[in-house]
């Protein structure tokens, strides 16, 4: 397999400095993986495999890695990631109803995308802000005390994908 | 030792052992999951909790984990307290709730710890009423089905494939309810120890797939304490037949051999047994005869110059069964010419020479090892499985000092990271030991031994020394040679896989001068042979099929018998051709047809080892028993009783031939007490070799005969075909398969058998050791140091082994024939660049042109052409060698 027609240069690059740190260089595993991810969303097989080649694992190893975080996306995600939180707290001041007005308003279910990229719906655990239950994250952004029509501003915001029902 | 109290009743037991393994080993039933004891504790499971009160006025106490528990003086616990047996019912009830329930479909049904778990804690209603979480499955080649359904997310599989067998392309995946354990993608497990997943796993995720094309229940397989033929390692098996087939191979626990762990080869290598290639009956010039006609006409050809050609892949009882039908000038073992060289050069070592023989419990003690010339992992798998674990005593040595318990498998590793004893391997090519390896030198036979007779000169200056020596060989022998010098318990291994007596040699060398830095106290040397009995073969004769060719040409040649041997796997067809065409006769004695059982005027059905009894000797030289899963059907005899009936001597039974044997040569003397003989009665009974669930027993035949017919008498064995008898106090050596009332699994059941759990089997490990004190003769040296060997002409041809493929019969097994790889040439990269040859390389071998797809190997030697042993028309007899490559158009 030609790594570099895999990963760019640039990836590459800042993936070996990354190891490069470590005596071992599967130590960089996550950081590897979020690099791929910055540049291109997720993680493809294709790119896991180069990946595990650049840090001397195998393809398991890394992808024993990959899969128990849930923020390292294995399969493409839309542009915007929205993260339902799913554990108690939420869970207690209706993070049912939010997800299913989510499911709703998008068209999708958790774990599933919208058909033209724009968003992915995706479960989380405790975002750590259950004082302000119910909440969401989207991209890098929390969303606290969430109701419906905090979700349909939100939807606003990032472009409306869905036809209205 | 220490004084504990369990449940109110005290015991002195060992100190330092984790709790669990000493409440099993004083046969409490305490259930479990993730511990193992090859294994060691992980705590992930929490099935093993029990109580533990701090003193005598504590009622109260608090939940720990058994496996977790060091025991030490004056420790109080309760296995029964209601809440230790509530949590324990309650962690089952949780790890059921995303099980599928799928027992009757399933194919760990029956013999599942899982399901005898779920009985013993009580679980025995559900009530969870929600959905299960389910995965897709994945192919993972032709040995192991995936039903990742069944997961109770114990980390077994991973530990067993990862950790203890150096297995990559196994691991766990995602997390919580989610937790896959799998491969990256689908696809064949490489890991040549990957069938031991199927007994590892406590629940029917991982199965035997080659069982499944013909399953049955545990309960339903007849079965016999069986020995691997596949190499000469002598792993102890279980074999299991229903309806006349051979239908699997499991584990048999012998603490001294293969403990809990078979090779693949061994295990899915059962296939011949049913194949089409079997000889079922007698053929007389290519027609079916009776037994008695071909009986008649065999007797017949014995008048006149008879000559009978053994095999090291028979026992030796059918050897000597042969030996004394010709008499022993007339007998002739029947390797090839180098084997026969090499099996003696090893058997004057280990008779002579002060070196100790080691178990594979022995091997794993080692904490230094030199590799010479063997490529372990394709030639002796199990021993390099042993040696994975001998690798790890540094960091055992590294606990001890933190005081971490060695059974505390997880901080055991977290503390050593990646610190290994030294393990050095000087081989020809890359090997799957390297990765474990602290230095790796290749080179060609001639390379390896100058090496081998160099670190022996480092160690005690006055063996040979080796003139000429690379500056970075230089260095290489002075490495290994201190490293051994400075171990507790040195270990060298060496053997046959190089086809070269300078290595046999230089390992003894180097054994030599370790003993003289020792004042001469044994030091472990373990040689790997090729065959299940290569060893016991050779100290009963050490001549070549080419010796009985030479012999045949003295004489005018009657008869020729040749017993379980494919001569063309020994010899250069020609010469095996035109030794038959100069033979009057050719009787063939074996079980399977090959090249010379097609030369045979005269063919007999004899038996493999699933259908016989007989004694085997491993490369420890352990004098081992098998005995029949099933009887020969039709025509099938047991290969010695042909011999018998033919000879005037006749035996009455396997036992009277096997102490014929003993007294007509001493040194195996020993072999009767490999196993008790077939007179040996439990309590007036036979040891049945069915389990006492057998079903269908009064009807399976009722197709051919209304009434149940009665068992076949077996007169060879203390064992019965049939599901009555003795079920308790058998000796170890008997015991066709281990039950214990509510242990089904046989991985846990067997902790019923031992004297401690993970130790010797009660009544002592099965087997003899005939090497146990050498003869302290005054070895000398061997002092002939080969050249380093290049030669512009001529190439030199090394031996390239496959675990899968290089061995004859288990190659014959349908699943494992899916994994064996054409047969192929390799050569450098560069070498192939020079030579300018791309995808094919014509070889002149023994006078014959092979054109053979070419691998380009880097780990190769330059200089050398690596000829893939064993596969295809490719025999190991035929290597080492030098050999012409022939160029484009030169070609005739
Ligand atoms: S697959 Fe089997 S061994 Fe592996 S974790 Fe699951 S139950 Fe345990
Ligand atoms: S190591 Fe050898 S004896 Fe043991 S199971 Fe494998 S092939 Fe059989
Ligand atoms: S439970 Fe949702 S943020 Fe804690
Ligand atoms: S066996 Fe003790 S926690 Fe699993």
């Amino acid at each position: 397999m030609n790594e570099t027609r895999i990963l760019s240069e640039q990836e590459t690059a800042e993936i070996l400095a990354a190891a490069g740190h470590y005596p071992d260089k599967s130590a960089a595993s996550v950081e590897a993986l979020k690099i791929v991810q910055k540049y291109r969303g997720w993680v493809s097989d294709e790119a896991l495999k180069t990946v595990a080649g650049l840090l001397e694992m195998s393809p398991d190893e890394l992808d024993g890695v990959a899969t128990f975080y849930n923020l390292i996306f294995r399969r493409p995600v839309g542009e915007n990631v929205i993260l339902c939180c799913d554990s108690v707290s939420c869970w207690m001041l209706g993070a049912d109803r939010i997800r299913e007005h989510l499911s709703e308003r998008l068209g999708i279910g958790l774990g599933e995308t919208t058909a033209d990229g724009r968003y992915t719906l995706l479960p989380i655990v405790c975002l750590g802000a259950c004082d302000r239950a119910p909440v969401l994250m989207v991209g890098e952004e929390l969303y606290e005390d969430v109701d419906e029509s905090k979700i349909d501003e939100l939807l606003k915001r990032n472009g409306q994908t869905w036809t209205d029902r | 030792m220490a004084k504990i109290t369990v449940d109110g009743q005290t015991y002195d037991v060992k100190a330092g052992d984790n709790l669990l393994k000493t409440c099993l080993s004083l046969r409490l039933d305490l259930p479990y999951f993730c511990w193992h004891p090859a294994l060691g504790s992980v705590g992930a499971c929490r099935q093993c909790a029990v109580v533990q009160y701090k003193d005598e006025s504590d009622a109260q106490g608090r939940l720990v984990m058994a496996c977790m528990t060091p025991v030490t003086e004056g420790l109080r616990v309760s296995l029964e307290a209601p809440q230790a047996r509530e949590f324990r019912a309650g962690v089952i009830e949780f790890l059921m709730t995303n099980h599928p329930h799928d027992c009757p479909v399933c194919e760990e049904g029956g013999e599942c710890h899982l399901q005898d778990m779920t009985v013993m804690t009580g679980h025995t209603f559900r009530r969870y009423r929600g959905l299960k979480r389910t995965h897709r499955n994945q192919y993972l080649g032709p040995f192991i089905n995936h039903e990742m359904n069944r997961c109770i997310a114990c980390y077994r599989c991973v530990r067993v494939y990862r950790d203890y067998a150096g297995g990559k392309d196994l691991d766990v995946f995602a997390s919580r309810n989610n937790v896959y354990f799998g491969r990256f993608e689908d696809g064949v497990l490489e890991n040549e120890f990957s069938g031991n997943l199927v007994e590892v796993c406590p629940t029917g995720v991982f199965t035997d797939r080659t069982f499944s094309q013909h399953y049955v229940r545990k309960w339903d397989l007849q079965h016999a304490p069986s020995i691997c033929v596949h190499c000469g390692v002598g792993c102890n098996t279980s074999p299991g037949e229903r309806y006349g087939t051979l239908r699997r191979i499991v584990n048999r626990y012998n603490g001294e051999v293969n403990g809990y762990f078979l090779c693949d080869r061994g295990r899915f290598g059962y296939g011949f047994v049913n194949s089409e290639r079997r000889i079922r009956q007698p053929m007389l010039r290519g027609e079916p005869v009776s037994g008695e006609t071909a009986l008649a006409h065999f007797q017949g050809l014995l008048g006149g110059h008879t000559i009978g050609i053994g095999s090291p892949r028979a026992s030796l009882e059918v050897n000597f069964a042969l030996r004394e039908l010709v008499g022993a000038e007339h007998f002739y073992a029947g390797f090839a010419q180098g084997e026969a060289s090499l099996a003696a050069a090893i058997l004057d070592v280990l008779r002579h020479w002060p070196v100790h023989n080691p178990s594979l419990r022995e091997v794993e003690q080692a904490d230094a090892v030199l590799i010479l010339g063997e490529d372990v992992a394709n030639t002796a798998p199990r021993v390099a499985l042993a040696l994975r674990q001998a690798v790890r005593n540094r960091a055992f040595e590294r606990a001890d000092r933190l005081k971490i318990p060695r059974w505390q498998d997880a901080a055991v590793r977290e503390a050593a990271q990646g610190e290994k004893s030294p393990l050095f391997v000087v081989a020809p090519n890359a090997t799957r030991l390297d990765d474990i390896a602290e230095a790796i030198c290749r080179g060609t036979p001639e390379d390896i031994a100058r090496l081998g007779l160099a670190i022996a000169n480092r160690i005690d200056a006055s063996a040979p020394a080796v003139a000429d020596l690379s500056q970075e060989d230089e260095h290489l022998a002075e490495l290994i040679g201190d490293t051994l010098t400075a171990a507790a318990h040195p270990l060298i291994v060496s053997g046959t896989g190089c086809g070269s007596l300078s290595v046999v040699r230089a390992a003894a060398n180097i054994a030599l001068a370790l003993s003289n830095r020792r004042e001469g106290r044994a030091v472990d040397l373990c040689y790997v042979v090729p065959e299940c009995n290569t060893l016991g073969l050779a100290m009963m004769d050490e001549r070549s099929v080419k010796d009985a060719f030479a012999a045949a040409k003295t004489r005018d040649l009657n008869t020729v018998i040749v017993l379980e041997n494919d001569l063309y796997r020994r010899a250069d067809a020609g010469a095996v051709d035109s030794f038959f065409n100069g033979t009057r006769h050719v009787v063939v004695i074996d079980h399977i047809r090959h090249g010379t059982a097609a030369k045979a005027q005269l063919l007999l059905p004899g038996s493999t080892f699933a259908e016989t009894e007989g004694t085997l000797v491993s490369l420890e030289g352990r004098a081992q028993r098998f005995y029949s899963v099933m009887p020969g059907s039709g025509e099938i005899r047991d290969s010695w009783r042909w011999l018998a009936d033919a000879a005037a001597k006749r035996w009455s039974n396997i036992d009277a031939l096997t102490a014929a044997c003993a007294a007509a040569l001493p040194e195996f003397g020993p072999i009767r007490n490999a196993a008790p003989p077939a007179g040996f009665r439990v309590e007036g009974e036979k040891v049945p070799r069915e389990p006492h669930r057998y079903s269908g027993r009064t009807a399976m035949f009722a197709n051919r005969e209304i009434h149940e017919p009665k068992p076949p008498d077996d007169p060879d064995s203390a064992l019965a075909f049939s599901m009555e008898g003795a079920s308790v106090d058998v000796p170890p050596a008997l015991l066709p398969f281990v039950w214990a009332p509510g242990w089904n699994s046989h991985q846990q059941a067997v902790n019923k058998f031992q004297d401690e759990v993970g130790g010797a089997l009660r009544g002592g490990d099965p087997g003899v050791r005939l090497f146990e004190s050498p003869e302290t003769a005054e070895p000398r040296w061997f002092d002939e140091v080969p050249y380093r060997l290049r030669d512009e002409a001529r190439w030199r041809a090394i031996p390239l082994y496959h675990v899968f493929g290089s061995e004859e019969l288990s190659a014959l097994s349908p699943p494992l024939a899916e994994r064996v790889p054409a047969a192929y040439a390799a050569l450098h990269p560069e070498d192939a660049e020079r030579l300018g040859v791309g995808e094919t390389l014509a070889v002149r071998l023994n006078e014959r042109v092979v054109r053979l797809p070419l691998r380009l190997e880097s780990s190769l030697p330059r200089g050398a052409v690596g000829i893939s042993a064993g596969l295809a028309g490719l025999f190991r007899s035929d290597l080492p060698a030098w050999i012409a490559i022939e160029k484009e158009g030169e070609r005739p």
